[in-house]
């Protein structure tokens, strides 16, 4: 049996293929009961019940919303460019799932006798390969609101363009502080690196981790950013004009966006799946707790933040949005990129 | 305003079509606008799908038969409308109503401001992109409709008022429940301050957005909070007191700088306001009958016109009555609805601005297209 596992077959093509599937049905599973959980959460913060009618409680409610897409009428706008219609959500869903190639959920384990990773790859340059990837996303909702030639859903397109380009910017620069912490662009290595160094990364890096935050959710389009789909002044924005699992594809990239964004504060910030205070002995019960579930609940406590601010802020102006990515997260992580850097120097010589 | 530039690149500004089916307009309004980018190079508002011929359905009725009509203009605040259209009649027709009933209208039209000012804190808020104090609002405006429905038998279109007092009794125990919401409603306007009033996205997004200057807004002819907010001191319920107005304590609450922010703060101190109002009726309310000896069939003496207004939410409501000699109909009935007038001024505050303050100011304005469009 083991001589079979550890044959070249499954090494390569086998294990990280059930891997995929594995991953991809926890992840579309947790992501379908986001959904749930959104409304949930929400409707007690607004004084109501939420969904509560399809299965016990309402549990079978993301189930059903599926159903109801995937049966839904696939309209395309006679006037719409057909072909980037069409690929617009491809474009904005593929990425979306990529990224989840080397995100690490756990330290590795073995299962058989075989020891295996809980990512199907750790490249050393995994934190450039989630931004790059991440970012070919915008172009979906670009061309998805220039192919509907509806001039609401250009308009949600081009704010969205605008405001993923802006902060994308201090982004990338508030990682920089955490790559300066943790010399590696591995995502586990950074991981590796808050156990070594005994110490979240959020402590050292606690503007960082805010610039990351804020940026994460504008780049997630949520709200108080949610200008792209700004429902009272463009009625959705770039997917107005899309329904059935063309609309469920804006909508599922959203969440796992969300997932991707919280995955990844997690992991730059929070120690990814290290219990808290990693080198501390008398805290050692907390072990008990499988390295992967500290990484899941890490995450939905962000996930639960992305609601808490949706039931709470109003929307900013798409100018006060600019004014905020530009003059004030920018500046703000350059000035922290060159006072980590000032503070490794120091400190480790 | 600057003129539309060629630039090098040469662009052209879009047209884009703002309603009439469109959710942060609150109704049937169409705005047509020309965009450079997001900023608003002209906004014409376009009113007229929501018409029902309203005034001239006055004309072939008998007076008391057009109060129900009245409450289909401004369908969120029907019984200010019921007001004011009675007293007018009653100025025309010479009636002085009891105080009992005088005191139950004032009830009626406060808690109706509240319901009002509660419906157009949650759309605003919604247009601005705050979810939350939707729900909070819409529950405690049930509470009033239930109150209403206990009242009269209906929630929205209340025809709740007669010419020469009102239709009903209160009935049992009303008075106490309408005390026991009076008195913890204050708690509830700090619960929606508290998510707004100091939040910086929320004032960010108020603060200098569509402002009105005391000038423009009496030139204008603006009236209610859009009026108050640019510091004009100016109430129909403290100018001209009608029912029994006079005799309540109470402050009309004024802006300053005349920006959205300040329309929400003076709206938010007129609910507080409305309450002391209620509670000090709930307090004094005095016996007596509930509607003054008319005849069955109102008949006017002598031809004549006239014209009375009200304080509704949305500000000043007036009806103009022309009535022949001895008619028991409306030769003419002209209304001045505030939201109608309110509306002129929404070119002026939002040209120049970016699109998202357009939904600002329509929120700020307070429109229903029931009563502009009648």
């Amino acid at each position: 049996m083991t001589e079979f596992l550890t044959s070249p077959l499954m090494t390569y093509i086998g294990i990280p293929l059930i891997k995929g599937v594995v991953m991809l049905a926890v992840m579309l599973l947790t992501m379908a009961y986001l959904t749930f959980a959104e409304r949930k959460i929400l409707s007690y913060m607004q004084a109501r019940i939420g969904p509560n009618r399809v299965g016990p409680k309402g549990w079978l409610q993301p189930i059903a919303d599926g159903l109801k897409l995937f049966v839904k009428e696939d309209l395309i706008p006679g006037r719409a460019e057909r072909f980037i219609f069409v690929l617009a959500p491809m474009l904005i869903f593929a990425p979306a799932i990529l990224v989840w190639a080397v995100i690490p959920w756990g330290e590795n384990f073995t299962i058989a006798g075989v020891e295996t990773t809980p990512f199907l790859a750790d490249i050393n340059i995994a934190v450039l390969f989630v931004l790059a990837i991440s970012s070919v996303g915008v172009y979906g909702l670009i061309l998805g609101g220039w192919a509907s030639n509806n001039k609401f859903s250009l308009m949600g397109g081009l704010r969205s363009a605008a405001q993923m380009i802006s902060y994308e910017i201090p982004l990338g620069f508030s990682v920089v502080a955490v790559l300066l912490m943790s010399g590696t662009l591995s995502l586990v290595g950074i991981v590796e690196a808050q156990r070594d160094a005994g110490l979240w990364f959020v402590f050292p890096g606690i503007l960082a981790f805010g610039i990351f935050f804020i940026c994460g959710i504008a780049e997630n389009n949520r709200n108080p950013f949610d200008l792209p789909e700004a429902e009272a002044e463009l009625v959705a924005g770039f997917h107005t004009e899309y329904s059935g699992m063309k609309f469920a594809m804006f909508y599922l990239a959203e969440y796992i966006n969300m997932m991707v964004v919280s995955s990844l504060a997690v992991i730059f910030f929070f120690g990814g799946w290290l219990r808290p205070f990693p080198n501390v002995e008398a805290l050692a019960f907390l072990d008990l707790i499988p390295p992967f579930f500290w990484f899941y609940g890490k995450m939905l406590g962000f996930i639960f933040l992305y609601i808490w601010f949706r039931g709470t802020f109003p929307r900013y102006r798409f100018d006060q949005l600019m004014q905020v990515g530009w003059k004030w997260l920018l500046p703000l992580s350059l000035a922290n990129v060159a006072l980590v850097a000032l503070g490794v120097l120091l400190l480790k010589g | 305003m600057t003129a539309p530039h060629k630039s090098l690149l040469d662009v052209e500004e879009m047209e884009i079509n703002f309603g009439p089916q469109h959710p942060a307009t609150h109704g049937v309004l169409r705005v047509k606008m020309k965009l450079d980018g997001e900023k608003i190079m002209e906004a014409k508002p376009v009113i007229g799908y929501l018409h029902r011929g309203t005034e001239k359905l006055f004309e072939t009725m008998d007076f008391p038969q057009c109060i129900p009509h009245t409450d289909r203009m401004d369908y969120v605040a029907a019984a200010t409308n019921n007001q004011g259209f009675c007293v007018t009649m009653e100025k025309l027709l010479g009636i002085t109503i009891p105080p009992r009933a005088a005191y139950i209208r004032m009830m009626l039209a406060e808690m109706q401001r509240l319901a009002s000012h509660l419906v157009w804190l949650a759309t605003h808020a919604v247009d601005i992109g705050a979810i939350t104090p939707f729900f909070y609002t819409f529950r405690e405006r049930d509470a009033i409709l239930d109150l209403f429905e206990e009242y009269c038998g209906a929630r929205l279109t209340l025809n709740t008022m007669k010419i020469g007092g009102v239709p009903f009794e209160l009935p049992d125990g009303w008075l106490d429940r309408c005390s026991e919401l009076v008195d913890g409603f204050n708690a509830h306007i700090d619960e929606y301050e508290n998510l707004l009033t100091e939040n910086r996205i929320w004032k960010k997004r108020t603060i200098g957005v569509g402002v009105v200057s005391a000038e423009e807004a009496i030139e204008w002819g603006l009236t209610g909070p859009p009026l108050r907010g640019s510091g004009v001191k100016w109430d129909i319920r403290k100018i001209f007191p009608y029912d029994r107005y006079d005799e309540i304590d109470f402050e009309v609450p004024i802006g300053e700088t005349g920006d959205t922010y300040d329309r929400y703060v003076v709206r938010i101190e007129e609910m507080r306001q409305s309450v002391r109002i209620i509670r000090q009726c709930l307090d004094r309310l005095p016996d007596g009958p509930h509607m003054a000896r008319v005849p069955k069939v109102l008949r006017v003496k002598e031809a004549g016109m006239v014209y009375g207004s009200v304080e509704a939410p949305k500000g000043e409501l007036g009806y103009f009555i022309v009535a022949g000699e001895k008619a028991t109909a409306p030769y003419r009935c002209r209304v001045r609805p505030p939201s109608f007038v309110n509306l002129q001024a929404l070119p002026m505050m939002v040209e120049g601005h970016l699109v998202a303050d357009l939904v600002a100011v329509i929120g700020t304005l307070d429109i229903v297209l029931g009563e502009i469009d009648r």
